[in-house]
């Protein structure tokens, strides 16, 4: 064989060599190819089996069943909307009673530092001045006069006023005028329904609270006006003619008897001391 | 719960005492009383005071006097006024205000304005 020959068989026999390496390289992946055509067929089988199995399982019920449960979901949350407007209502009516309990509280209050204060002392001028206080600052009355009953001569006396003289309030005879049958009857407060401010006068007042002690009357507290900016009475201030009716005449009469009472001691000590010399 | 302070200026025990009591149910509020005027002058010194509630009609020193000279003191200057008063016309309400008060409220007083008035003036009760 030449030379030439030998060099060409040994490049055929090279390049055969590099061919086969190649095909062995391209069986190798052909086998990863079909092992991994095969897990995902075996893979696609169960999903398909899964997929059957599920859609066997869930069953789609009748339309008329979902009719139903639909009309029963509309009447519960109907339901719902009444009783969310009944607890609404509830809710409203609670606060207005909220109110009103605050309002009668703040009522009771007023009527037991009115009556804690007219019981506090035993001072004529003091509850006197009490009584004064509370007509003025509870009552709301602008002129008034606290009457007494003179027990010697029936008539009735101003021991105290406020926007109007002492002086100027007249004597008044048990059963005469609008104050004297009011005091004399004992019946309760007298109050002059739509009288103007302008129109009330001495004689015919807005207002007439008689004081009692069971049957034996004590006095008067009669108002002419109430302050500008008091509108009408309201139903505390029934109240408090009421408390005044029996509070203040109790409290007049025990601290008037105390006074008196303390005077006679004091006359006796004299006595017993200048005996004592 | 912090302490606020105030001032009633009455000189009528029975009205001191119904406000007091109204008062007492704002829970924190502690109350210094003063008889008129020249009583609260003396007792402005003695406390931080968050508000002032006070009469007008009072004897040695009306509520109105007493309103000026807070006002003029840089020390009391900023203490809020409330008047509480029987005196209802406008032009009484309008002198108040002017003075520099903060409210005006007229007798017979209605517990739940008055605590209202209260609450709304003092921040944090």
């Amino acid at each position: 064989m030449s030379e030439l020959e030998d060099k060409e068989n040994k490049s055929i026999l090279k390049r055969g060599q590099e061919f086969l390496h190649l095909h062995q390289r391209v069986e190798s992946f052909t086998q990863e190819l079909l092992k991994e055509n095969e897990r995902l067929r075996f893979k696609a089988a169960s999903l398909e089996q899964e997929n059957k199995s599920l859609q066997g399982s869930v069953k789609t019920p009748p339309s008329d069943v979902l009719t139903e449960r639909v009309r029963n979901l509309e009447q519960e949350k109907d339901e719902l909307l009444k009783r969310y407007q009944q607890v609404e209502e509830e809710n409203i009516d609670f606060a207005k009673r909220y109110l009103e309990i605050e309002e009668e509280n703040n009522n009771l209050a007023n009527l037991y530092v009115a009556s804690f204060q007219l019981h506090s002392t035993l001072d004529f001028r003091e509850v006197v001045q009490i009584v004064m206080e509370i007509v003025i600052n509870l009552v709301g009355a602008e002129k008034f006069s606290l009457m007494l009953l003179d027990e010697n001569k029936g008539d009735l006396y101003a021991v105290s006023s406020e926007g109007v003289a002492r002086e100027k309030v007249p004597y008044i005879k048990l059963g005469e005028g609008v104050v004297g049958r009011v005091v004399q009857e004992g019946t309760g407060p007298y109050v002059a329904e739509g009288q103007k401010r302008s129109e009330t006068t001495l004689a015919e007042p807005l207002v007439v609270i008689p004081m009692n002690i069971k049957d034996q009357v004590i006095g008067a507290i009669v108002v002419y006006t109430t302050l500008e900016q008091k509108e009408g009475f309201s139903p505390l201030d029934f109240e408090l003619f009421n408390l005044l009716a029996g509070h203040a005449a109790t409290a007049l009469f025990a601290s008037k008897l105390y006074s008196e009472s303390e005077r006679k001691l004091s006359t006796i000590q004299g006595f017993l001391d200048l005996l004592k010399q | 719960m912090a302490k606020h302070w105030c001032l009633l200026v009455e000189d009528s025990p029975t009205m001191r005492q119904l406000i007091i009591f109204a008062l007492k149910r704002i829970p924190g509020l502690e109350i210094v009383e003063a008889s008129d005027g020249v009583d609260a002058l003396k007792k402005l010194p003695g406390q931080k005071f968050d508000i002032m509630l006070t009469d007008i009609n009072m004897p040695v020193m009306d509520g109105l006097k007493l309103i000026s000279l807070m006002k003029n003191n840089p020390n009391y200057k900023d203490i809020p006024v409330v008047v509480i008063t029987t005196e209802g016309g406008k032009e009484d309400r309008e002198r108040g205000m002017a003075l520099g008060a903060k409210s005006y409220i007229t007798k017979p007083v209605q517990t739940t304005n008055l605590l209202k008035v209260v609450k709304e003036i003092v921040p944090g009760l």
